[in-house]
């Protein structure tokens, strides 16, 4: 079956499971299996997530011609199951996890080196029926390496001079030029995925809000969301605007702390000055409505646990006014430094084929040419009542990513304004009711889309939980978008990528 | 008697100075972005703290790393000694000229150079590299300031040099103006400062001087910045010496000469502060392989300088 199938067509012929909501969840035999993973070489589907469970492993999959989206699904009783990598870049990273965390091994994948387990978890294979006596010693890590005259090696990481999070980068150099980057995360490891089993929804939400703190929104309104469609629960409408006024003031204080980091990293220290105030002056208003400065534990399944009272939103149209004009303001300084633009333009270029090899989605897509958006594909309320536009670039440089950064801004300040205005009264949180049941949601964050997946036992805890993060496509175009450039720009690279570490580290 | 007294004040001078112009200028760019900044006698605080505080060295550094910090100070203290700030009457003035003075810088930079190596991480290594390289592409371009200056003035000598500015002996001329061009932009990757290199950064991948002195502490790395803090007052002095010597202490200038002489040189290295301070926020940090464009350039303007003398003298 080669040629233009579509996924719901070729998924078909597995066995539909029941109770899996919105999208279809299909349960493939071996044989389905592997003509799947035939299938992905010829046709353009994007793996959305990969993760695994005691004895079944799951991919999610989007099929970006039809906009469906549907779960495929393989039991692996003998705890094996043929790799997706070689088709797929992506899910090599995916699988080599769940290897460690689940014990499932992916046939065929060459680099079957380990990826979170350092050899210093208290247990390995933590979430396999039968977890195994934890390593005598931390393994060693065989980097992948480069030969030739005059190459060295510089180890970075994983503590930095700076405070960002733990990430071991090994670059092999030929001078200043990087020939090889690679990356060595694992360092956050928290397992998260063990402890959403037997939790309550709301418990599992707080939980989820936390796999990264910079998008607590995002996290928490997809697994809400997921919780919602795997009980059949109807929030009000309210409560889905609320979520996305928390969504955009969220991606607006990344957004210009991420330009503010870029520019500061280098040596433009006035940008982060300038962003840093208009950060500040977002989470504040994010404390004065919603009573907490990152809007942690807002979105909760069933609603929010908080509404916007109609003098905040009074004051929060007087901020975004003055906002946007010190926003428009520093985006003049930025825009008319040339010796700062020296250094974004035509730096770390992600190649446009690689982008949508990948998958990969927010500024690191856009700024490529993937203009893939949750919030339009699939798509969720409100956003389908408001007038978005998605800003895509071509160049694929550090600049490109600024720029996305900048449209975004602009995007989301009038996604605010538009809320403000519409926003309809009523109820905005409702009780979760106790039905047993599969849920996926999605839902973009500022870095792209974050994807939750969630079975719910009848008694209302989750029996298990699986929560991906968009920097899982983005890490390894960084370590192909460094190549060629110069060591001394790397910093800039990554502050343009910014991946999440503890994202990709349940 | 006056020129010993009047270079032992030099001499001490240039150190007890040295960490306030920095702190002057770290306020000055705070200000400029919005921050209160820290006084700007903060740098004496971090002396007296770093002076408190155990030297660890690591297991693999040879006698090299120990040294270098001396070394390097005291390299950086004499030549300071022999650039007039604010009186050219000084009893070693005549001991040393502008070639000594690159020479004395070189000494330095090489012994920090070393230093970074030896230690074997990759980050000294990655420093000492671009520190080379920048040298390389510096030292000719100071050399050809030098050589300028004493075509116009006669001597290499900075005091001789300086009171041939201040008797009148020159004019406005273009060489002058195209050296003092090419003196700044030395000044700048000299010093390490931006846009050659960020003094503030904790990125480790593009530090340049702050990688090569990445595994120093206690008073070997407050004898590391100190010399930092001399080398950018020696510059001040060089700059402003030469391209504006007005109100410097003449050989035979009373008590009131000579205060005015040093109120002069203080006005001056704060003007240059906070120019210095200024110019820091409004501009980025370059490309590493945009070094010797800029660096080139300075060497361009030191040869036109010297080239539009002799053009001049034949028309």
């Amino acid at each position: 079956m080669m040629g233009n199938v579509t996924l719901l067509d070729f998924l078909s012929s597995g066995t539909p499971v029941e109770g899996h909501r919105p999208f279809p969840r299909f349960r493939l035999d071996i044989r389905a299996w592997r003509a799947l993973v035939g299938q992905l070489s010829a046709s353009d589907w994007t793996v959305m997530a990969l993760w695994g469970e005691a004895e079944e492993i799951h991919v999610a999959l989007c099929d970006d011609d039809t906009g469906d989206i549907a779960v495929a699904s393989h039991p692996c009783p003998e705890r094996w199951f043929v790799s997706l990598g070689r088709a797929r870049p992506g899910a090599i990273r995916l699988e080599r996890a769940v290897f460690d965390l689940w014990g499932l091994a992916p046939m065929g994948l060459e680099d079957r080196r380990p990826w979170l387990d350092h050899g210093r978890w208290p247990s390995r294979r933590p979430l396999s029926p039968q977890p195994q006596p934890p390593a005598d010693a931390p393994y060693v890590y065989d980097f992948l390496t480069a030969e030739g005259e005059g190459l060295h090696q510089i180890p970075v990481g994983p503590v930095h001079a700076g405070v960002i999070e733990p990430g071991h980068f090994r670059f092999h150099c030929q001078g200043e030029a990087v020939v090889r980057l690679e990356q060595r995360l694992g360092y956050l490891h928290k397992g998260i995925t063990g402890l959403l089993a037997g939790k309550t929804a709301e418990q599992a939400a707080r939980i989820a809000g936390r796999v990264s703190g910079d998008a607590t929104v995002a996290y928490a309104t997809a697994f809400s969301r997921a919780v919602e469609a795997a009980t059949g629960c109807e929030i009000p409408p309210r409560a889905h605007w609320l979520r996305a006024l928390m969504a955009e003031m969220e991606r607006i204080a990344n957004h210009v702390f991420d330009i503010g980091a870029v520019c500061n990293d280098a040596a433009f220290a006035i940008m982060l000055s300038h962003m840093g105030v208009l950060r500040e002056k977002m989470v504040r208003a994010n404390d004065a409505l919603f009573g907490h400065r990152l809007l942690m534990d807002r979105v909760v399944p069933g609603g929010v646990s908080r509404d916007l009272a109609d003098e905040g939103a009074e004051a929060l149209k007087y901020l975004l006014h003055g906002f946007s004009k010190d926003f428009e303001r520093a985006f003049k300084i930025y825009d008319n430094t040339p010796s700062l633009s020296d250094r974004t333009q035509g730096t770390g270029i992600a190649q446009s084929s690689l982008v949508h090899r990948y998958g990969a989605g927010g500024f690191v897509g856009r700024a490529s040419g993937r203009g893939h958006d949750a919030r339009r594909a699939p798509g969720y309320a409100p956003y389908d009542m408001l007038d978005l536009t998605i800003p895509v670039y071509s160049e694929g440089d550090v600049n490109a990513r600024l720029m996305v950064r900048f449209d975004e801004v602009r995007e989301s300040l009038g996604l605010i304004t538009q809320i403000l205005a519409d926003m309809p009264p009523g109820a905005y949180q409702v009780p979760l009711p106790q039905v047993a049941g599969e849920g996926m949601a999605v839902s973009e964050s500022f870095r792209g889309e974050v994807l939750a997946w969630v079975r719910m036992a009848e008694d209302g805890e989750v029996m298990a939980g699986h929560l991906h993060d968009p920097s899982w496509f983005q890490w390894p175009l960084l370590e192909a978008a460094i190549e060629g450039n110069i060591v001394a720009d790397f910093p800039l690279c990554n502050k343009s990528f910014n991946c999440s570490y503890t994202g990709v580290d349940l | 008697m006056t020129a010993i007294l009047g270079q032992i004040a030099q001499i001490f001078l240039v150190v007890a100075l040295a960490p306030l112009i920095t702190g002057w200028v770290r306020l000055v760019k705070s200000r400029l972005n919005g921050r209160i900044g820290a006084s700007p006698f903060q740098p004496y605080r971090d002396f007296y703290r770093l002076l408190q505080k155990e030297a660890v060295v690591a297991h693999s550094a040879s006698w090299v790393f120990r040294a270098a910090p001396y070394v390097t100070f005291a390299a950086v203290w004499l030549a300071a000694c022999i650039i007039p700030t604010f009186t050219t009457n000084m009893v070693l003035a005549p001991a040393a000229d502008l070639i000594a003075l690159v020479a004395l810088l070189g000494v330095a930079r090489f012994w920090t150079a070393l230093a970074g190596m030896d230690v074997g991480t990759s980050f000294g290594g990655l420093g000492a590299s671009r520190e080379m390289m920048i040298a390389s592409l510096a030292e000719p371009a100071m050399l050809m300031v030098s050589f300028s200056l004493s075509l116009i003035t006669g001597t290499t000598s900075p005091a001789q040099i300086i009171a041939f500015v201040l008797g009148g002996g020159v004019g406005i001329e273009v060489s002058l103006g195209l050296a003092l061009a090419a003196l700044i932009m030395v000044a700048i990757a000299e010093n390490g400062r931006i846009p050659i290199d960020n003094p503030a950064t904790h990125l480790e991948l593009t530090m340049v001087h702050e990688a090569m002195v990445l595994e120093y502490s206690g008073r070997h790395l407050a004898l590391m910045e100190g010399a930092g803090m001399v080398r950018l007052t020696l510059f001040m002095a060089l700059i402003s010496g030469i391209f504006a010597p007005w109100g410097m202490a003449q050989p035979g200038a009373g008590a009131l000469g000579v205060a005015l002489g040093l109120g002069a040189f203080l006005a001056k290295c704060f003007i240059l502060a906070t120019a210095l301070g200024f110019f820091e926020t409004v501009i980025a940090k370059m490309r590493v392989f945009r070094y010797a464009d800029f660096l080139g350039g300075a060497l361009l303007l030191g040869l036109l300088a010297t080239i539009f003398i002799y053009v001049s003298e034949a028309v």
